[in-house]
């Protein structure tokens, strides 16, 4: 079958353990069709790549980012101006994307865990359980762009006007501001809320709660004080990734938060209005900063994404905080 | 009536609470379904399937719904969105094909090659790949790789054949295919790292010792083991890819022209537009009602497609989970 491998005659064998490493392998590879070597060649060539390729994104964005940050930039409002030297600082930005992490995870985690607990403990009727998990693997997979355009469609209807802006003379609702974008966000962060909390859910032996309706609890407060507080964990890592995917996203920001660099209320309603009213976030800051929107001015946009990915690596990094203190904590099951 | 609130909620109040937070998501959802198509259908209703084909110039059609001026003819509809549409299914395609064949050979190296420190070093970094948001990797293109393609890859000749039509001046196919492929790579890589870990070890150390080689061995028993993970790893890539909106627009050259591979190497650097990217560059001008249902049309076929690849993706799945012998 594969052709007779040649084998030097006076070869002495290689010598055992680690010394013999590089000899052995020379060995066992003289003996690979080329089609299997050049398999690992690629492998290792993609693996090496990879590397090189996050490693210099990551080196780039910080070299650039330190570059033109400093701490007036962090602190001060972004304002028009036709120089570089005028345009202001990221704190509106900085401040819209914290208020649109803010509402989208208020929204969304009633909606998720209380959607999980359901599809787990209660679960009745079948289909409408089998409804509720394919709607969230829809949301999952939608497109945000799509899921923007919906809320567009949603927050300029005349019943919403509530929401944004409303012109004094009846004009078209305007239909975007921090609470239709929050709003529309939250969709964004429910999957990911849903799907850890379920695992979780589901992973908690029948045996806790058995043992605490055999005490004589009712199902509510089983969930309320046995299961919910074990799996507090994973809902807050499902809640830290929401949130990494909240402050990322920027299409919703793009379509459904108007596109004012400073936050402008939208009504007199002291607080409420600043909900009601505009803004931008650090990704629509980047986006309208680089070429391809109207500011044009590199530098901030790089000093944006700088804190921008801080915040995310941030994020990640809790992540595997509440997972390594949860893996200390646990009773063994 | 305070003392009542107080009380522990009997169950069956309980499952109400709980089960209306899930049938408000599912409610959600189909509103978003059917508002989408209802605003949809009038650009549908004076284009019928031609809405699909090809025919004229789909910027100037779209500028002409701007600037119609409320005579809510026939012609203010037209819309021939086939470069679009195209535009969308080659930049996924390739994107997602480049990703399948890098995330299935990262993740062989991650598993299986890798010497450990590498791997502890490789791990993290995947996952951070994965977690950097689409503006900044189109921030990346837009001011380091586009002037790159710019100065370097195109030469003046190439420029001046195609003078007439379109300006190549870096953002097209390349520089977008290379961006969605960097960015869908590390998600991909992950769910196959996942699933390649999960093969039993006995499986691979049989093939061992049977005599094959070890690359066989991995290709033959663990890759082709975990083929419903990569199917399920490249089905929620190009759902990724296919909605990828803020990042294409950026980087893919703005302009609603279908790529002619015929053109050699200019095809490369051609602009394009996807329907993603449309749909946000569009979404300022929503006050006219024709480039508002055509806006929204986009959107439907987007969500659609994005249903259809779940559902096609879980039928992949079971079957070639039936297919194993397992």
């Amino acid at each position: 079958m594969s052709s007779a491998p040649t084998v030097a005659p006076s070869a002495r064998p290689p010598a055992p353990g680690p010394r013999g490493r590089w000899e052995r392998l020379r060995g066992e590879l003289r003996l690979w069709r080329p089609l299997d070597l050049l398999g690992v060649a690629a492998a290792w060539a993609v693996g090496l790549l990879l590397i090189a390729v996050a490693g210099s994104l990551i080196v780039y964005m910080g070299v650039k980012g330190l570059q033109y940050i400093n701490l007036d930039l962090l602190l001060s409002r972004p304002q028009t101006g036709s120089d570089q030297s005028q345009t202001g600082g990221i704190l509106d930005p900085i401040l819209g994307t914290l208020m649109i992490i803010f509402i989208a995870t208020a929204i969304a985690l009633p909606l998720a865990v209380g959607s999980a607990i359901w599809i787990v403990e209660y679960g009745r009727p079948r289909w409408l359980a089998r409804v509720v998990e394919s709607a969230i693997e829809v949301i999952a997979g939608a497109p945000s762009i799509v899921i923007a355009i919906f809320g567009l469609a949603i927050f300029q209807l005349p019943m919403m006007s509530w929401a944004s802006f409303a012109a004094a003379d009846g004009g078209g609702v305007f239909g975007r501001s921090f609470i239709a974008a929050g709003s529309v966000m939250s969709l964004i962060a429910v999957p990911s809320i849903f799907a850890t909390t379920r695992e979780a859910l589901q992973s908690v032996p029948r045996h806790v709660r058995e043992a605490s309706y055999g005490l004589g609890k009712t199902r509510w407060a089983t969930i309320r004080r046995v299961l919910l507080p074990t799996v507090r964990p994973d809902i807050a890592t499902g809640t830290a990734l929401g949130m990494g995917r909240i402050a990322g996203d920027t299409a919703i920001i793009v379509l459904l938060l108007g596109a004012t660099l400073q936050l402008q209320s939208g009504s007199d309603i002291p607080g409420v209005g600043i909900l009601q009213g505009t803004g931008s976030t650090l990704t629509s800051y980047v986006y309208n900063n680089s070429p391809t929107g109207e500011g044009n001015a590199p530098e901030k946009a790089y000093a944006a994404a700088f804190v921008l990915m801080l915040l995310i690596i941030g994020l990640n990094l809790l992540v595997s905080a509440i997972g390594r203190r949860r893996a200390g904590n646990d009773l063994p099951r | 009536m305070l003392r009542s609130l107080r009380q522990p909620l009997t169950d069956r109040r309980a499952e109400r609470l709980l089960g209306t937070s899930a049938v408000a998501v599912v409610l959600i959802i189909v509103a978003m379904v059917v508002f989408i198509a209802i605003a949809a259908w009038p650009s549908f209703q004076h284009n019928g399937l031609a809405w699909f084909g090809s025919g004229g110039d789909v910027d100037k059609q779209l500028g002409d719904m701007i600037q119609a001026t409320g005579a809510d003819g026939r012609d203010a509809y037209q819309l021939r969105a086939w470069p679009l549409i195209y535009a969308t299914a080659l930049t996924t395609v390739l994107a997602v094909v480049i990703a399948t064949i890098s995330a299935v050979l990262a993740a062989i190296f991650i598993v299986e090659l890798a010497p450990p420190r590498l791997r502890a070093l490789v791990v993290p970094v995947v996952r951070l790949l994965a977690a950097v948001p689409s503006v900044i990797y189109g921030l990346i293109g837009i001011l380091v790789l586009v002037p790159f393609v710019n100065d370097n890859l195109i030469n003046e000749g190439q420029r001046e054949s195609v003078a007439y039509v379109i300006t190549p001046n870096g953002p097209g196919l390349l520089v977008a295919v290379l961006l969605l492929t960097l960015m869908i790579t590390p998600i991909m890589i992950a769910l196959i790292v996942d699933a390649l870990s999960a093969v039993p070890r006995g499986w691979r150390e049989g093939a061992l010792a049977l005599g094959v080689t070890r690359w066989r061995a991995i290709m033959s028993v663990s890759v082709r083991a975990i083929r419903p993970a990569i199917v399920a790893a490249a089905v929620l890539a190009s759902a990724r890819a296919l909605g990828e909106a803020i990042m294409l627009s950026m980087v893919s050259g703005s302009k609603g022209f279908a790529p002619k591979p015929w053109d050699g190497i200019l095809f490369l650097f051609e602009p394009l537009r996807p329907l993603a990217a449309t749909i946000a560059e569009q979404s300022e001008g929503m006050q006219a009602p024709a480039l508002k249902a055509s806006v929204y049309a986009m959107a439907l076929v987007l969500l659609l497609s994005s249903l259809m690849l779940s559902v096609g993706s879980s039928l992949i799945k079971r079957s070639l989970r039936l297919g194993t012998a397992r």
